[in-house]
């Protein structure tokens, strides 16, 4: 109980930044809004309903997953302006608490765009989905903790690195790619109705179980990476 | 999670409040620290002199346990400076605070980190900035404090913990004279605040304004290429 | 003056023994025979394959370094312990084990990519295309990837942050390949097989034996051969890193006294 008032004080924190600030947010979604728009140059969305169908849950997942990128390297940032985070280190609240503060911060900032992008996404591509909708609400924000909890851990990892902005996607994507995998296939089946409901499920079932097993790891490695020198 | 000595067992053998045993720090080939042994004993008050690169700051960094020496070992209370988290703060010549918060809101997030159930030792974030001469009702977010008020409110965050063990890394360098000797001033007042386990306070600062220091300096190490170069006891101790 | 003989007898030590040198070299020799049978055996000695014909030889390479591809990641990964074990325990041998770490990931990457340029020269006559996104080979690209990810990482890092950084990006490497694995097998079989499946896995004749073993057995010497090398440079840069930084400290001392 402790550990999550703990937890929930970074949180707030994070929040209460974010809330003056507004740049995680905002950059974000500028920038997936770009990466919609790009892939409808790429082809006609409006002409091919059905092919439009099967490709835009990669296109939905590649805008945040790019998009959430830019956030994800700026997240640290704070912390290391004015020598903060060797006060953070110094604090004898664990070391995992503020990681898990930071992770559900971006969590909900991701959460918040895609909120916005989604109806945008609808209208510009088009989408009816053929399958059932609802599922969404599942597949979103446990694909986008997916993303968020490793790409805030690799965030704090190459803090201090030199081209620390271009080793976080070097170092998320390829972890992160049997949970683009499980979304982008949940997602278009979703979308296109193609694969039976059973296969849905069990693409949001390995999610969870991704979800469950990085997040362990994370936590328990977290320590390590923050006070590595 | 957090060591706490027990006040009657220690009070027989007065064990060092911090330690090092031929500490040397190597960055690449540079060896900020070379083979430093100091102790510094509980109440004690130590400034550390010394010009840009002598190892002062790295000193200090070891002893809040924010690096590790490269060989030799540091103790704090007889343990490693990880085991005690809660006892030491420190404060460098950055604020350590957001620039987006208000000093107090600054405050209310570090006090909420050293929350402890065991004890209600750690001070309001309303009281530590009084003391240190800020109202705590002030709505103008950090970014636009001064540079005295940051430093001002970097030292109310150090002070709220109630620390034992106190580490001020050229707490000065931003400030003009008159504010630097409210600070030492408030850092010779801090020293008589009782702790809550009846333990001394120890301070140990770096400066390269000895006269700004001198009435905190009981005890001056002067620091020369990474090693101590000369130790100087203050013969008359005035009666506190 | 007295500070040049000091490091001099110092450097001395760093330099391998006689019998060390003797055995490195006699391995090598070794090595070298094996895979000069390997190479007879696999380009003269076997028989052509009945469907495939000479093309199929190329099986006597890629199976060596798939297999050795799959190796040299786990030895990464309990040096990569280890190091996290002994970090605060006893940061000598953690270095040690950091050493071997770095070398195993080069020795790994160095084998994923031969296994990868080897499987593409041997799809490309068997299935007629250089690549398809099959589970195995998804799985070997991405073991490529993370490992190539790790070696930059240990070249961007911080200088004294690379051994912690690498050694959790290990664990978080091979966590991942099983998952990789596992989800690209499940999304591969849910579509229609595609035609070129198990082509490898339909039972060996007993005439692809010998070349097959002396193969991996030979390469297998030879990464451990370079994996050997590798961690004896590594641990001499460290040791000299360390003789450095002792310079350094001794410096002064000797300017104090002088």
């Amino acid at each position: 109980m402790k550990y999550l008032r703990f937890v929930l004080d970074h949180l707030r924190k994070d929040l209460r930044l974010e809330w003056r600030g507004r740049d995680a947010i905002n950059g974000m979604l500028f920038f997936a809004l770009l990466v919609v728009a790009i892939f409808s140059l790429a082809f006609d969305p409006t002409g091919y309903p059905t092919t439009t169908r099967q490709i835009s849950g990669g296109v939905l997942w590649v805008a945040i997953l790019f998009s959430s990128v830019t956030a994800l390297n700026q997240a640290w940032t704070r912390e290391i302006r004015n020598q903060v985070l060797d006060a953070q280190r110094m604090a004898p609240s664990p070391a995992s608490s503020l990681f898990l503060g930071k992770a559900l911060a971006n969590l909900i900032f991701v959460l918040c765009v895609e909120a916005i992008l989604a109806p945008i996404f609808i209208i510009f591509y088009n989408l009816h989905p053929l399958g059932n909708a609802w599922l969404f609400l599942l597949v979103m924000p446990l694909g986008t903790w997916a993303l968020v909890v490793n790409g805030t851990f690799f965030a704090a990892l190459g803090l201090r690195a030199r081209n620390r902005e271009l080793l976080l996607p070097l170092l998320l994507f390829p972890v992160s790619l049997p949970a683009i995998l499980a979304m982008v296939q949940a997602a278009s089946g979703i979308l296109t109705n193609d694969i039976d409901a059973i296969q849905i499920n069990l693409w949001i079932k390995q999610l969870a179980a991704y979800d469950i097993i990085f997040t362990t790891l994370c936590i328990l490695l977290f320590e390590t990476i923050l006070h590595a020198e | 999670m957090q060591t706490k000595a027990s006040p009657s067992g220690s009070a027989a053998l007065p064990v060092a409040a911090a330690e090092l045993t031929s500490v040397s720090r190597v960055y690449g080939t540079f060896a900020a620290l070379r083979n430093v042994s100091a102790s510094f004993s509980a109440g004690s008050c130590t400034v550390i002199l010394g010009e840009n690169g002598a190892g002062k700051s790295t000193l200090l960094r070891v002893l809040a346990g924010l690096i590790s020496p490269t060989r030799g070992s540091v103790s704090i209370f007889g343990d490693s400076p990880q085991k005690n988290r809660g006892r030491i703060a420190y404060m460098s010549h950055a604020p350590m605070l957001y620039e987006e918060l208000t000093a107090l809101e600054n405050l209310t997030y570090f006090a909420s980190l050293h929350r402890d159930d065991q004890c209600a030792c750690v001070g309001s974030p309303e009281m530590a900035l009084r003391a240190v001469g800020l109202d705590p009702a002030l709505t103008r977010t950090v970014s636009q404090y001064s540079q005295g008020m940051r430093q001002r409110a970097s030292l109310a965050r150090v002070l709220q913990t109630d620390p034992e063990v106190l580490l001020l890394d050229e707490p000065f360098s931003n400030l003009d004279v008159a504010s630097a000797h409210q600070m030492v001033e408030l850092l010779a007042d801090f020293r008589t605040w009782p702790h809550h386990s009846g333990h001394a306070r120890t301070i140990l600062l770096t400066t390269h304004q000895a006269h700004l220091a001198e009435p905190l300096a009981e005890t001056t190490l002067t620091m020369l290429n990474g090693q101590i170069a000369n130790t100087k006891h203050r013969t008359s101790e005035p009666a506190a | 003056m007295d500070q040049g003989t000091l490091t001099s007898q110092r450097t001395a030590t760093i330099a391998a023994p006689a019998w060390l040198r003797a055995t490195a070299i006699l391995w090598f020799i070794a090595t070298v025979i094996v895979l000069l049978i390997g190479f007879r055996q696999a380009l003269f000695t076997a028989p052509p394959d009945g469907e495939l014909g000479d093309v199929q030889r190329i099986f006597y390479y890629h199976l060596p370094f798939a297999v050795l591809g799959m190796v040299f990641p786990y030895v990464n990964l309990v040096a990569s312990l280890a190091f996290l074990y002994l970090r605060n325990r006893n940061p000598l041998k953690a270095l040690t084990a950091d050493a071997l770490a770095l070398a195993s990931a080069q020795v790994s990457v160095l084998y994923v990519t031969l296994m990868l340029l080897t499987g593409m020269l041997y799809a490309r006559p068997v299935w007629g295309i250089w690549w398809t996104w099959d589970a195995r080979l998804t799985t070997a690209f991405i073991l490529w990837l993370l490992y190539v990810s790790y070696l930059l990482t240990r070249k961007l890092a911080a200088p004294d942050q690379i051994a912690p950084l690498s050694a959790v990006l290990a664990v978080f490497a091979a966590v991942d390949i099983p998952i990789v694995y596992m989800s690209i097998r499940w999304w591969r079989t849910q579509h229609p097989a595609p035609i070129f499946g198990g082509a490898e896995g339909s039972g060996l004749a007993p005439s692809i034996w010998p070349p097959t073993l002396w193969n991996v057995a030979g390469w297998l010497m030879w990464g451990i051969f370079i994996l050997c090398f590798r961690f004896a440079v590594e641990r001499r840069n460290q040791i000299a890193d360390q003789e450095h930084a002792l310079q350094a400290i001794e410096a002064s001392l000797h300017d104090h006294q002088g």
